[in-house]
């Protein structure tokens, strides 16, 4: 696939590990977090961890919009689903992801109509099919998604259809990143920065990372050798005492974002004053929810929605992992309470949870899985 | 977080002011075009690649700069492989 | 490094391994259904489908021949050895480029029976049909099963037919089951697979699945691709002539794909198997809709395609025979069998890394994220 396989290739990848290894001080260990869900899927679908030598680990970062949907808004979604005549619309990542009482899964056994779809859009079609239901989308995802969720509903809006509807979780990275800084434990030495956010925002947003946490941080694709020049960015940032920010991903992201993207977004939507993040709580002004004068497409106002907050589970600390603080199998529940079939924290939700990639694909040690597969 | 892939565009669709059909691959869909466009106008062309999100095209591919990304990664690339050639020859001596 | 820090490096490595060694003891322990109510990942071939086999069917029905858990059910009788095996069929929609149900229906239930290593002789067919459901339609199912049978050179010599109500089905379920004679001195099972094994697939894999998905339509994608749907028992009778003492287990990559039939090897035989990525075939357009889709070929179904793991001195008898079939064209080795890591399917990159190829909890499923 073009822009595709040419950044999956094994020899640039081992001329680039060299020179990140020849960067490294000795004595030092560098800790770079990757913001974002689907960079962690790459590092573990490529088993990109084999191309950085020890000393450098990559902390896996709340960017996995579904992990950080709190159950309590889970719950109200499933309560949206079960009322008389609506057929609830939404990703299939989402499908799994278990609140207070259970996930779309199960109540859909127990006989709630809830179909997966690829595209906001393929929700509308449902709508305009079903004139006798109400057609529900559950939005979730950053600031990559908001966009497609906001032309939806101006799509809506122009058919003036009504019985389409969304329920509007859309967060905003920065915020969170923002409150990762804050924490007083974290101790990062830079960032990768979340490519397809940034397709939206550009890379401006990002300045004060830089400037006022005197941290670097590299916008990244998403092909293992763009994540692996990231971290050879990040390296030279460090070995020159710099930090800035740069934009590895140009040939996708430009500089100032997608000025049309973020003009629907402010169209439809408004920021929320606070948000709930699972594992991370309640961050200001993190997330988004739809403007009064787009009401009639609001689930949130045109349902009952039951809106009780459910804490996150004691033992589970996500909020830790996701800070970076701990690593996935040093929290108390990983791999035993909490697995991928019964995941109690966020992290261990979706594929692309810190704690479900480490499960899934790294589990083993890394030599022993290098003694294995040596040919 | 966020799936994006790379497709070719293959048409605009007569009708659908605000449609491409999109190809990865051979795979075709009918991708939303309007975050392209601005005031109703949009530069893409068959022959332009996209990124594809959730039937959304969020950015057109900048090919030069793709270019630069590959040329940059590839130097890398062959500067090592001289490096190795040149240790193996003072191995030699 | 100082010494310090090597010794704070090794403890970590230490408590590392106790977690892993902790977890690798809860993974063993007898599996649970804890959900209250069935959903689909119970079906999905998966984790979730392993712990209700496990922990409802085996648990009431246990017996030696069943507990092997193989595709079909091998029977030492007075008259010789049989294999015997079922299979229902649900798929949506009822037809698909490259097939439909009824194809499906007999091409499953004869693979099962050749791999087992089975000559594969009679086939019963019972339908669940939906009040409403076109006559026309049944028809065209029923054709497609007497066309696929003379195919595969087997009978359907007994059948039954349920009607019910409206709604209470969708359109159209196909049971089959089968019986084929094992004359063949083998004992092929998932427990036999040695390490320095060889795997190998027959063709490019996760063409039925993507075909099925794509053809629901909800995902609004099309392509030119059509599933593989086909019967085995002609393939395998070749691989058989022509390696058989060295074949180990033979397994069709439906349900699961070639990563849930390489665990349940690698579990069964307390072995590690170690896939090479770059070897796998997949068709470009099943990589690009797998990539739209953000799901893993690997796990994905094929309905024409087996998995072989055959003793190395006998690979490439194997892989000549397969190649010199018609539907064993593209059949290339995937991979080898090792020791260690025992239970676990590992997967050497083509970009150059490794990772763990681990069960998925239920189907694939398209995501965004």
């Amino acid at each position: 696939m073009r822009y595709v396989d040419e950044f999956r290739d094994a020899a640039t990848a081992r001329a680039l590990s060299t020179r990140i290894a020849a960067l490294c001080e000795p004595g030092r260990r560098y800790k770079f977090m990757e913001v974002c869900g689907g960079h962690t899927h790459t590092i573990y679908k490529h088993g990109l961890e084999d191309y950085l030598p020890e000393t450098i680990s990559l902390v896996h970062g709340p960017g996995c919009p579904v992990c950080v949907i709190p159950m309590g808004r889970v719950d109200d979604a499933i309560a949206i689903a079960e009322q008389p005549d609506v057929i609830m619309t939404s990703f299939g990542d989402m499908m799994r992801v278990p609140g207070g009482r259970g996930s779309f899964f199960d109540s859909k056994a127990a006989g709630a109509d809830i179909r997966m779809v690829y595209s906001p859009l393929d929700a509308l079609k449902i709508a305009r099919k079903n004139p006798d239901k109400r057609v529900v989308f559950m939005a979730i995802g950053m600031e990559t998604t908001a966009p497609s969720t906001a032309m939806t509903v101006l799509r809506a809006a122009s058919e003036e259809l009504e019985n389409f509807s969304i329920f509007c979780n859309h967060v905003m990275i920065i915020p969170a990143i923002k409150a990762i800084l804050d924490s007083p434990d974290l101790r990062l030495d830079g960032f990768i920065g979340p490519g397809h956010v940034s397709t939206v925002i550009g890379c401006r947003p990002y300045e004060y990372v830089a400037r006022d946490y005197g941290k670097p941080l590299v916008c990244s694709g998403f092909e293992p050798l763009d994540i692996l020049e990231s971290v050879y960015r990040l390296m030279v940032q460090v070995a020159e005492g710099r930090c800035e920010v740069e934009n590895q991903y140009a040939r996708v992201v430009p500089w100032a974002g997608n000025p049309k993207a973020l003009q629907v977004i402010g169209e439809v939507m408004e920021l929320r004053p606070h948000f709930e993040w699972r594992g991370l709580g309640f961050i200001s002004h993190s997330a988004l929810r739809v403007r009064a004068r787009y009401s009639a497409f609001d689930a949130e106002r045109i349902f009952d929605v039951p809106g009780v907050r459910v804490a996150d589970p004691k033992a589970c600390q996500c909020g830790e992992v996701l800070k970076g603080v701990l690593k996935p199998w040093e929290c108390k529940v990983f791999g035993t309470a909490c697995t991928p079939e019964t995941p109690i924290g966020t992290c261990m939700v979706s594929s692309e949870g810190a704690c479900a990639a480490y499960y899934n694909f790294g589990r083993f040690s890394r030599d022993r899985v290098r003694e294995a597969t040596r040919s | 977080m966020c799936l994006g892939i790379p497709g070719e565009v293959v048409e605009l669709m007569a009708g659908h002011e605000d449609l491409a059909m999109v190809s990865v691959e051979g795979v075709q869909r009918a991708v939303n075009i309007g975050l392209l466009r601005d005031e109703g106008v949009t530069d893409l062309r068959p022959g332009d690649w996209v990124l594809i999100h959730v039937g959304f095209a969020l950015s057109k591919i900048d090919e030069a700069e793709a270019k630069a990304s590959l040329d940059w990664l590839t130097g890398v690339g062959d500067a090592y492989t001289d490096e190795l050639r040149a240790l193996a020859a003072s191995d030699i001596t | 490094m100082n010494t310090t820090q090597r010794a704070d490096r090794a403890g970590e490595t230490t408590r590392e391994q106790q977690v892993l060694a902790r977890i690798a003891k809860v993974r063993a322990r007898r599996p649970k259904v804890r959900e209250e109510r069935i959903t689909l990942a119970h079906g999905a071939g998966g984790k979730a489908t392993h712990t209700l086999i496990e922990a409802v069917f085996v648990e009431a029905f246990r017996n030696p021949v069943l507990e092997q858990l193989e595709d079909g059910a091998s029977l030492d009788t007075e008259a010789g050895r049989l294999a015997f095996t079922t299979d229902s069929f649900v798929v949506s929609p009822l037809f698909f480029p490259g097939g439909n149900i009824g194809d499906l229906a007999v091409n499953g239930t004869v693979n099962d029976l050749a791999m087992c290593g089975a000559r594969p002789l009679h086939l019963s067919a019972s339908f669940i049909l939906e009040e409403g459901f076109p006559v026309v339609d049944l028809q065209r199912v029923v054709a497609s099963m007497a066309a696929a049978a003379q195919a595969a050179g087997v009978q359907i010599v007994t059948g039954d037919t349920k009607v019910v109500e409206r709604g209470k089905a969708d359109g159209c379920y196909v049971t089959t089951a089968g019986v084929g004679l094992l004359d063949r001195p083998l004992r092929l099972s998932a427990s036999a697979a040695r390490p320095g094994d060889v795997v190998l697939v027959s063709g490019p894999i996760g063409d039925h699945g993507i075909t099925v998905m794509l053809a629901r339509g909800e995902l609004d994608i099309s392509a030119d691709i059509r599933s593989d749907t086909a019967a085995l028992n002609g393939l395998t009778a070749r691989l058989l002539d022509a390696a058989g003492a060295g074949v180990r287990l033979l397994r069709d990559a439906t349900r699961g794909g070639v990563a849930t039939i390489c665990n349940e090897a690698a579990v069964a035989s307390q072995v590690a198997v170690v896939l090479d990525e770059k070897s796998v075939p997949v068709r470009p357009v099943v990589t690009g809709a797998a990539e739209l889709l953000g799901i893993d070929p690997l796990y994905v179904a094929c309905e024409g395609r087996l998995v072989a793991v055959v003793a190395p001195e006998h690979a490439d008898a194997a892989l000549a025979a397969l190649r010199a079939h018609p539907l064993g064209e593209g059949a290339t080795v995937i991979g080898a069998v090792r020791d260690d890591p025992p239970g676990l399917v590992l997967l050497r990159t083509s970009f150059g890394g490794t990772r763990v190829v681990d069960l998925l909890v239920g189907d694939p499923l398209p995501r965004i994220c």
